[in-house]
C-alpha cells in the first residue's frame, strides 16, 4: 500500500545501553545508504539479508559523525513489515539515537505514524486477519498518546513562529493567487520573479535559523563534546583545569551523563562543554599517547569542537601540522598558549594551517586571554541575534525532519525561479512548505487559502 | 388537481439553464431517451448575471466540457463577441480564455441544439412535485396536471428554488429577472428529508449604453488573435466589441455609507449566505473602507442590444439610491439605468448530500446539478449538469457503470469531489488553488485528459477522434525526437543560441534538454531541427509545455501516484461505521454523513486524521465488513 519509507526509534524512551532506529520501506537500504559509512567501505544494498554491519552515522551535510552503530539489514520479504528493514543500533543513549533519526528524517524517510510498522505488517499479510482488532486499537491507543506527548511538547514559542512563518507564506501564496484567479484586479503588485525571491529567500533564512537552533536545542540539552588535543606539554590539562576553577561545574539532567567520569562539564558563558577524555588528559597530559592513535581518532570523530593548541615558545612541528590535517572540516579554535614565552612560532603558516579558522592567543600560567578564548567558544554556538529568553529550541525529531524538508522545497523553489520557471509553477514548491510548516503545528485547516484570500483582497471580476 | 399520464421517458430534466442543457444533451446523445422541462422555453441557458464564460479555473472547465463532449464551448464560441486569452505572461497551467457573449444569441444558439438533438423532447412547464415511492424516483408532476414518468431525474433548479428578489426595503417572490419562482418543489424536497441551504447571490444594474460616455473610460480590447473554447470550432470570433473600465469615486461610497441603513445586506434582512468571491459593492466599500476606489467594467450584453453589464457595482440598495451610485461613476454621469440591481435568496441542497455521480443519497435514481447544489457560475453548472446527465443516462440505459473524474484528472473532478467531500459553506466557486495538481490540469491539455474518455461514452464523433488521436500521436513522436535528437555546438546552434541571447553550447545536448533552458522555445528550436511531418500550433505548443516543465509534471505525477492506491481502495456504500472499533467520534460522525466511496475521498474529510484512515484501512483489509442492513 505505501510507497514511502519510515523511520522511528523503537525502543523505549530513557535509559537504555542500546537504541534502535528502524527503517522500513522500499527506500530502507538507499536512505541507510546515504548516511552509513563502514571501515571497509561496503554499502548495505550490496550485503545479504539478515546480517548485521559495524560502522559509522555520518551526517554528510557536514561530514560529521554522529554515531557508532551496528546495522542489520533484512531484505522483504522475510520481516516484520514484509518490506525492506534496516535496524540502526546505536549505543549512545536516547539522545544520540533521536540524532540517528533527526538524519534519516532529512534523508527522505518519513517519520511513521504511531502503529504503522505493525500496520504495514498487517496490510502486508505478516499478521492474521484476526488480529485486525487488535492492530487498530494499538493505532488509536498510540496516536492518543502520541496526541497527548505532541501537545506537551510543541512548545508555545516554537508553535508561534512556525505559525508566524506560515502566516507570511500563506500571504505569498494568496498574492500569486489572486494574480491568477483575477488577473484585472488592480490593487495588487504583480508577483515577480524578484518578489518572489525575496520573500522565498526571506522563509528560507528563517527556517534555517529555526533549525540552527536545533543544534543549540542539541547544544544545551548535550553540551558541546570539546576536544582539547595538542603535543605533549603544550598546556593541555592546564588549559582544563582552568576552565574547570573558573566555572562551575554543571549538573546535567540528562540520565546517565553525570556519573561518566570520563567526562567534565564546564559552563562557558552559558554554553555548556563536555571535555572529552579528560580522564586521559589529566593523567598523561598526552591523549594520543595514553590511549593510542585508533583512541584518539574515535575522540576527534565525537567531538563537536576542537580546541588545538600549540606553544608559542617552539617553532612549529610535523606533529603540529598532522594534528592541523587531521582536524580538517570540523570547528576548530587554534588557542596558542604561553604567549608570556618569546615567540618561535611561524604565525604566518600557522594562519596558512588555522584556514580562517580563529587563532586565540593565551597564556594559560598568567591567565590571560582566557577570557576572550571562552567569549569565542560562546560566539561559535550561540548566534549573537538571538538572545537569552529569546530561543526557540527545536528538538524534536520530527520536527526537525519537518523544517528540513521544508528548506528542501524552499530550495526547490528557488532553484525553480533561477531557471525562469513562472511563479504559479514555482509556488508548487512553496506550498508544499507551507504544508510542511503546518504538520509541526498540526493546522490542517481546510480553505486557510483560500480564506486568506478573501481576507486580504477585495474581489470582484 | 386533475393529473394525466403526459409521457415516459429514460431521462427527465428539470430546468434548463446552463447544467440542465448540458445534462439532457448528455443523456440524450448517449441514446436515452429524454425530456427536458423548463418554466419558459425562452429563457434556456439564460445568462441571468454577467454576459461572460470562462476565465481562470472556469475556462479551462468549458475545455473539459468540450474535451467530454458537451456543447458549452460550442455555444459560446458562436456567441462570442470578445475573447481573451487571460494569464499569458505567467505558467501553462493558468493560462484561461475568457469570452463575452452575446447573451441572446447563447440562448438562441443553446435552444437550437435541444431543438435538433434527436431523442430529446423540450416542454414548457413548472414541475411541482418529484414522484417518490420506496425512496426512489420515478417520475415529476407538472402544474398542468402532467404526470411524465422515467428511470432517472435530473433537477437543475438554478437560483428558482424559492426565489426571491431584494431591492433595498422590497422584497417578492421571484426567480432570477423576474421570473417565475419554483415554491412547491422546494416544498417537495423538504418533505423527502433533503437538508436545504439559503444561499445569495446579486447582479449589477444595467444601462443603456448610449448614454454612456466611454471617453472618460479605458478601452478593454479583445485578442488581436482569438482563439475558441472547443476544440471542434474553425471560426473564430470576428469584429470583437471591447469592454471599458473605470472606477468608483469617493462619491460613490459616500452615496453607500449614507445609505448602509436601507441596504438589505447591513439590515438583517438578507439572510443567506453570499459568496466572498463576488460581493457587492456595498460589501466592498464596507469590508475594504481604506480602498479609495473600486473597479467597474462596462460589458456590452449583445451586438443587438445597446444593454451594458456594470460589472462591479452588483447592490441590492434602493432603487433610487441606484440610481445616484451609477451617476457617481466617470463615464456614467448621465448613464440612464435599464435594470435594477438586486439580490437574490433561494434553496440549495447541502451537497454532502450527494454521491460523487450526483446522485443524491436520500432517493435513489434522483440526480441534482447546478445552483441547486450550492455552486455559483455558468460553468459549474454547465460542468454538474454534463456529469449528472452521463450518470443518469447510464443508469437508466441499465449500464453497470457510473463516471467519476479524479481530482487529478479534471476541474470537474475538484468541483465535484469538494461539493461531495467537504460541503460548502457559501455558493461554490472554482479557483486555481483549489486543484492540488493544477499543473496537470491544463487548459492545453484537456482534449488529451478526457477526449477518451467522451469518446467512450458516445459523446465525440468519430470524425473528432480521429483527428485527436492523429494530434496525439504527432504530439508523442515529436516529444520522441527531441528526445533523442542530440545538436552539435556547430555555427549555426550557437548563432541560433546567441541571437536569443543564451550561453553558447560546451559539448553536444539532446534538443529536449536545449528546450528546458529558459530563454529556449519551440519556434527557435525547429529552425535547427525542422519535424519531419508538418506540425500544427497546437502540437508545437503541446510539445513544448511537456518538455519545458517536465520536472514539475513529474512531480505532480508522483504525488497523484501516492495517493492512486488510496483512490482505488473502495468503500462499500453501506458500511457501519459505528460498527469499527477505534475511529474518533467526529470522524464516525463525518464519514456517516459523507460516505464516501474510497479511501482517498474518506481523508480528504474535515475531521478525519491520517489514524482514522489507517484503521479504516485495515477493517477494510480484514474482510468482514458490518453494513447498515446487518443491524
Amino acid at each position: 500500500m505505501d510507497i514511502d519509507t519510515i523511520a522511528a526509534i523503537s525502543t523505549p524512551p530513557g535509559e537504555g545501553a542500546i537504541g534502535i532506529v528502524r527503517l522500513s520501506g522500499p527506500d530502507s537500504l538507499e536512505i541507510a545508504d546515504r548516511v552509513f559509512k563502514s571501515p571497509s567501505g561496503k554499502k548495505l544494498k550490496d550485503v545479504r539479508s539478515h546480517t548485521i554491519h559495524y560502522g559509522h552515522i555520518i551526517d554528510p551535510r557536514e561530514n560529521k559523525t554522529i554515531e557508532e552503530v551496528m546495522v542489520s539489514v533484512m531484505r522483504a520479504p522475510k520481516t516484520f513489515t514484509r518490506e525492506d528493514v534496516v535496524e540502526i543500533n546505536c549505543h549512545g543513549g536516547f539522545l544520540s539515537v533521536n540524532r540517528v533519526l533527526e538524519l534519516l528524517l532529512s534523508m527522505g524517510a518519513r517519520l511513521a505514524e504511531p502503529g504503522e510498522f505493525t500496520k504495514r505488517a498487517f496490510l502486508n499479510g505478516r499478521i492474521d486477519l484476526s488480529q485486525a482488532e487488535a492492530t487498530m486499537d494499538l493505532i488509536r491507543a498510540k496516536t492518543d498518546k502520541a496526541m497527548n506527548n505532541a501537545l506537551g511538547q510543541l512548545e508555545g514559542r516554537l508553535s508561534r513562529k512556525v505559525k508566524k512563518l506560515r502566516q507570511e507564506l500563506v500571504e505569498i501564496l494568496a498574492h500569486v493567487e489572486v494574480n491568477i484567479d483575477y488577473p484585472e484586479y488592480d490593487d495588487v503588485e504583480e508577483m515577480t520573479h524578484t518578489l518572489f525571491k525575496e520573500k522565498a529567500e526571506y522563509v528560507k533564512k528563517e527556517i534555517e535559523k529555526l533549525l540552527e537552533t536545533a543544534k543549540q536545542g542539541k547544544i544545551l540539552r548535550e553540551g558541546i563534546k570539546t576536544a582539547i588535543i595538542g603535543r605533549p606539554n603544550v598546556g593541555k590539562s592546564s588549559l582544563l583545569n582552568s576552565f574547570v576553577q573558573e566555572n562551575k561545574a554543571i549538573v546535567t539532567d540528562i540520565p546517565g551523563t553525570t556519573r561518566d567520569i570520563l567526562e567534565e562539564y564546564v559552563n562557558v558563558r552559558g554554553v555548556p562543554l563536555k571535555l572529552i577524555d579528560t580522564a586521559g588528559i589529566r593523567e598523561t597530559e598526552d591523549v594520543v599517547e595514553k590511549i593510542g592513535v585508533e583512541r584518539s581518532r574515535k575522540v576527534l570523530r565525537e567531538a563537536d569542537l576542537i580546541l588545538l593548541l600549540l606553544n608559542n615558545n617552539e617553532e612549529l612541528t610535523d606533529e603540529d601540522r598532522q594534528l592541523f590535517a587531521s582536524v580538517k572540516n570540523m570547528d576548530v579554535i587554534v588557542v596558542i598558549n604561553k604567549i608570556d614565552l618569546e615567540q618561535k612560532l611561524d604565525m604566518s603558516e600557522v594562519e596558512r594551517l588555522a584556514d580562517g579558522r580563529k587563532i586565540v592567543p593565551v597564556s594559560v600560567k598568567e591567565d590571560q586571554g582566557i577570557e576572550e578564548l571562552e567569549k569565542t567558544i560562546a560566539d561559535m554556538f550561540i548566534s549573537g541575534q538571538i538572545e537569552g529568553d529569546d530561543l526557540t529550541y527545536v528538538s524534536n525529531a520530527r520536527h526537525i525532519g519537518l523544517l528540513n524538508r521544508a528548506l528542501q522545497s524552499v530550495c526547490d523553489g528557488l532553484e525553480g525561479i533561477e531557471n525562469g520557471i513562472p511563479v504559479d509553477i514555482v509556488q508548487i514548491d512553496m506550498t508544499k512548505a507551507w504544508e510542511l510548516l503546518g504538520e509541526i503545528t498540526g493546522e490542517t485547516v481546510h480553505d486557510e487559502l483560500i480564506d486568506t484570500l478573501f481576507s486580504q483582497f477585495c474581489l470582484g471580476k | 388537481m386533475q393529473t394525466y399520464e403526459a409521457g415516459t421517458f429514460d431521462v427527465i430534466v428539470v430546468g434548463a439553464g446552463h447544467a440542465g442543457c448540458e445534462a439532457a444533451l448528455s443523456a440524450a446523445k448517449m441514446g436515452a431517451k429524454t425530456a427536458v422541462i423548463t418554466i419558459n422555453l425562452d429563457n434556456i441557458a439564460a445568462m441571468y448575471c454577467n454576459p461572460s464564460i470562462g476565465g481562470p479555473a472556469k475556462g479551462i472547465v468549458v475545455r473539459e466540457i468540450d474535451a467530454l463532449g458537451g456543447v458549452m464551448g460550442k455555444v459560446i464560441d458562436k456567441a462570442a463577441i470578445q475573447i481573451r486569452m487571460l494569464n499569458t505572461r505567467k505558467g501553462p497551467a493558468v493560462r484561461a480564455l475568457r469570452a463575452q457573449a452575446d447573451k441572446v444569441v447563447y440562448m438562441q444558439e443553446m435552444k437550437k441544439l435541444l431543438e435538433n438533438q434527436p431523442n430529446l423532447q423540450l416542454i414548457q412547464g413548472l414541475v411541482e412535485r418529484l414522484i417518490v415511492e420506496d425512496g426512489v424516483c420515478k417520475g415529476v408532476i407538472t402544474h398542468t396536471g402532467g404526470i411524465y414518468r422515467a428511470k432517472t431525474i435530473i433537477v437543475t433548479t438554478g437560483t428558482f428554488l424559492r426565489g426571491e428578489i431584494i431591492i433595498g426595503e422590497i422584497k417578492y417572490s421571484s426567480g432570477p429577472n423576474n421570473q417565475q419562482p419554483s415554491i412547491t418543489l422546494s416544498e417537495n424536497l423538504e418533505e423527502l428529508g433533503f437538508e436545504l441551504v439559503r444561499y445569495k447571490t446579486g447582479t449589477p444594474p444595467r444601462v443603456n449604453g448610449n448614454t454612456i460616455d466611454y471617453s472618460k473610460t479605458e478601452i478593454q480590447p479583445g485578442d488581436e488573435e482569438p482563439q475558441a473554447f472547443s476544440y471542434e470550432t474553425t471560426e473564430y470570433v470576428k469584429d470583437q466589441l471591447p469592454c471599458w473600465l473605470t472606477y468608483t469615486t469617493e462619491k460613490t461610497h459616500q452615496i453607500i455609507n449614507d445609505n448602509l441603513h436601507r441596504s438589505p445586506m447591513f439590515s438583517g434582512m438578507i439572510k443567506g449566505r453570499g459568496p466572498r468571491y463576488c460581493p457587492s459593492i456595498e460589501d466592498k466599500v464596507v469590508r475594504f473602507h481604506d480602498k479609495p476606489r473600486h473597479q467597474v467594467f462596462l460589458e456590452p450584453e449583445g451586438r443587438n442590444t445597446e444593454e451594458v453589464y456594470v460589472q462591479g457595482l452588483s447592490t441590492s440598495l434602493p432603487e433610487e439610491v441606484q440610481h445616484d451610485l451609477v451617476k457617481s461613476v466617470p463615464g456614467l454621469e448621465n448613464a440612464k439605468m435599464m435594470r435594477t440591481g438586486y439580490a437574490i435568496e433561494y434553496d440549495a441542497i447541502y451537497p454532502t448530500q450527494l454521491w460523487p455521480t450526483l446522485e443524491t443519497k436520500l432517493v435513489k435514481n434522483l440526480y441534482t446539478a447546478g445552483q441547486i447544489n450550492g455552486t455559483s457560475g455558468y460553468e459549474e453548472a454547465a460542468a454538474q449538469g454534463l456529469m449528472a446527465g452521463i450518470n443518469a443516462a447510464l443508469r437508466a440505459l441499465g449500464k453497470d457503470e457510473e463516471v467519476i473524474l479524479k481530482r487529478s484528472e479534471a476541474y470537474i473532478g475538484v468541483l465535484i469531489d469538494d461539493l461531495v467531500t467537504k460541503g460548502t459553506s457559501e455558493p461554490y466557486r472554482l479557483l486555481t488553488s483549489r486543484a492540488e495538481y493544477r499543473l496537470l490540469l491544463r487548459h492545453d491539455n484537456a482534449d488529451l485528459r478526457l477526449t477518451d474518455l467522451g469518446y467512450k461514452l458516445g459523446l465525440i464523433s468519430e470524425e473528432r477522434y480521429r483527428k485527436f488521436a492523429d494530434k496525439r500521436e504527432k504530439i508523442n513522436n515529436e516529444i520522441k525526437r527531441l528526445r533523442s535528437t542530440r545538436l552539435k555546438p556547430d555555427e549555426k546552434t550557437q548563432n541560433l543560441i546567441a541571437r536569443i541571447g543564451g550561453s553558447p553550447l560546451k559539448d553536444g545536448i539532446l534538443a529536449s534538454d536545449l528546450l528546458k533552458r529558459p530563454e529556449m522555445k519551440y519556434e527557435y528550436l525547429k529552425e535547427l531541427i525542422p519535424s519531419p511531418v508538418p506540425l500544427s500550433k497546437e502540437v508545437e505548443e503541446q510539445v513544448e509545455i511537456q518538455i519545458k516543465y517536465e520536472g514539475y509534471i513529474q512531480k505532480s505525477l508522483q504525488q497523484v501516484e501516492k495517493v492512486k492506491k488510496m483512490e482505488d481502495k473502495k468503500i462499500p456504500a453501506d458500511i457501519d461505521y459505528d460498527a469499527i472499533n477505534g475511529l474518533a467520534n467526529e470522524a464516525i460522525e463525518n464519514l456517516k454523513k459523507v460516505r464516501p466511496l474510497t479511501l482517498a475521498q474518506a481523508s480528504r474529510i474535515p475531521g478525519v486524521n491520517p489514524a482514522d484512515i489507517s484503521i479504516l484501512l485495515i477493517y477494510l483489509e480484514q474482510g468482514k465488513i458490518a453494513r447498515i442492513s446487518d443491524r
